[in-house]
């Protein structure tokens, strides 16, 4: 007869974890932002909109790398997060947010219109989505990432 | 599903990397007709900024039948130089002190550019005018002297009368001043305003005066490279100005020049010109720097437009009207050779085809993989206007990919030798005919 396996989920902390949590949010929002602040640009030619985009697209830079630099330790020092695909998944979207944002800052030193009509506006799409799609991926997966354990009774 | 947005982002890169290939000659980028290839634009601006590392000893380069030697050395940035009819040198020594506000990212990293292309400057106080008398015009100084101190980045000087004008970045300055003095006669006057800080991007305000004395005529750069910083900043510059010297009264003579130097009316005519540092980033073998004759009331483009009816896509809102009323200017000198200083050849020393020809100091590119400028050409003139190619005159300011020197202002003096000032190099050089003409 087979055996019952409950399963029993415990929160696992970490201070890698938690400080990943506070960080990965800051390039999601400056990534939003600069989307917003590129429409704002392309219908106004305002300056000032294409300074806020540069200004957010770079600190959501210098954050996301901190951010990356701190999912990484966690990935090597927790194998529940790499067995699991959502947490590959979540990796995979917020590293690729960063590197279109990566040349989205340098399509943004133009002086002018074409920092943002067509190519930065379309990068600022593609990094939005990413990041959105990075934030969605960790909510698939419990927030503080619960190991499952299998407990013989 | 990853694959997709990395497919678009390949995809974009490819547009904004390729249309590159502004493969053209450069000597196909001399004269009335340059050939214009399209904008393009890589990632980052592609640059090329020489290390500096001096002249230890050795001179640039003259063609055969003339020789170089330095007037003086040693000096702080000496950025341009105005010879005196008593055989007196004026050395106008200079250099932008205040750095421009951060509004974008990208200002530290230009800033940190610029600092790399310029060296240190001889290490002395700079921002000054020195007096370099040489009685005898054997290019050996006998002595030399402060004439003004403590100036704010000078670049263009004349001299009226008894009266010398001095342009500082942020206004015109009236020095009394008599031939022969080595000291300035007392505290300045000032005549006029020019725009300056807090942003200040092209700084060196060239000035010259009408053949009457009575009009000044002084060059206020733009504050940008194509109006990235608005048009407010942009108000009274890109401009040549018109000042009465007697009442300080000012109009803008001509527009739309991106950064005007070595304003200089041709002998003997009415006839004012300039050379013209042209835009940035549009690719390496765009927009060709030129020299010009100067039209009253003329609009040469900036930013809107580029030799002519170019329209540069990233100034918005765009201005048609104003695009249509830009004219062409004279004399392509190839893209980012940043022409600072011009001097038509009056001297009697050197041989005849040099008669009315114009010198051209190239300070020399950054925007390009290639290095262009960082010489001196000769220009040949007919009945008033550039004929043919530039000419190489003094060269050797790179020596291995590394910046041994940068000429900025040139002139003639009374003995008719060139005299170039290289603020990179920290030396006023001086060259002169070894071929005696016959008399």
């Amino acid at each position: 007869m087979a055996e019952i396996v409950a399963h029993r989920e415990r929160p696992v902390a970490s201070v890698t974890r938690t400080i990943y949590l506070l960080l990965f949010p800051i390039p999601i929002v400056c990534f939003l932002g600069a989307l917003v602040t590129d429409i704002a640009y392309s219908a106004s030619a305002f300056l000032m909109w294409l300074h806020f985009s540069e200004w957010l697209i770079a600190v959501g830079l210098a954050f996301g790398a901190l951010a990356a630099l701190v999912l990484l330790i966690e990935f090597f020092a927790s194998r529940a997060i790499r067995a699991g695909a959502l947490g590959w998944s979540h990796l995979m979207l917020f590293y690729a947010a960063l590197i279109v944002e990566l040349f989205n800052a340098f399509v943004h030193t133009a002086d002018g219109w074409t920092a943002v009509v067509p190519t930065g506006m379309i990068l600022s799409v593609i990094g939005a989505i990413l990041a959105l799609a990075a934030v969605g991926s960790l909510f698939l997966v419990p927030v503080t990432w619960v190991e499952h354990r299998e407990v013989r009774p | 599903m990853k694959l997709r947005p990395a497919a678009a982002l390949a995809a974009c890169l490819t547009l904004a990397a390729c249309g590159s290939s502004q493969n053209i000659d450069k000597s196909t980028q001399y004269g009335p007709n340059p050939n214009l290839p399209e904008p393009s634009r890589a990632l980052l601006p592609r640059m090329n900024i020489p290390d500096v590392i001096g002249w230890n000893g050795e001179t640039p380069t003259v063609p055969q039948g003339f020789r170089i030697e330095a007037m003086a050395s040693g000096l702080s940035n000496p950025r341009n130089v105005y010879p005196l009819s008593n055989g007196d040198l004026l050395v106008i020594e200079s250099k932008k002190d205040a750095k421009e506000p951060i509004e974008r990212p990208k200002r530290p990293i230009m800033d940190w550019i610029e600092a790399k292309a310029h060296g240190g400057g001889g290490g002395g106080p700079s921002n000054r005018i020195l007096l370099l008398r040489d009685s005898n015009g054997d290019g050996k100084p006998e002595s030399q002297s402060v004439l003004v101190d403590h100036l704010n980045s000078p670049f263009g000087v004349v001299l009226v009368g008894d009266a010398l004008y001095v342009a500082d970045t942020d206004e015109i300055l009236r020095f009394p001043f008599t031939l022969g003095e080595t000291r300035v006669g007392g505290p300045p006057v000032k005549l006029v305003d020019l725009p300056a800080g807090p942003i200040d991007h092209h700084w060196t305000k060239s000035l010259t005066a009408s053949a009457d004395g009575s009009k000044l005529y002084v060059g206020v750069g733009s504050n940008s490279n194509a109006m990235e910083r608005g048009v407010t900043a942009e108000r009274m510059r890109a401009a040549i100005w018109e000042v009465d010297r007697a009442t300080g009264a000012y109009r803008v003579y001509a527009s739309g020049l991106r950064n005007p130097n070595g304003l200089t009316f041709y002998p003997g005519s009415s006839t004012l010109w300039a050379v013209v540092n042209e835009r940035d980033e549009l690719g390496p073998n765009l927009v060709p720097d030129y020299m010009t004759s100067v039209k009253r009331d003329a609009f040469y483009g900036w930013p809107y437009s580029y030799w002519g009816q170019h329209v540069d896509p990233r100034v918005r809102p765009q201005k048609p009207d104003l695009v249509r009323s830009a004219i062409m200017p004279d004399y392509a000198l190839s893209s980012h050779v940043a022409p600072l200083g011009l001097a038509f050849y009056t001297g009697k020393s050197f041989p005849a085809q040099f008669d009315g020809g114009a010198f051209v100091g190239e300070h020399g590119s950054w925007n390009r993989p290639e290095l262009n400028g960082y010489r001196v050409v000769f220009i040949r003139f007919e009945n008033g206007r550039p004929v043919g190619e530039p000419m190489d005159f003094v060269t050797g300011f790179v020596k291995d990919g590394k910046a041994r020197g940068r000429p900025v202002g040139v002139a003639i003096d009374r003995t008719g030798a060139l005299i170039v000032a290289d603020d990179v190099g920290n030396t006023v050089w001086r060259v002169t005919s070894t071929t005696a003409k016959p008399t």
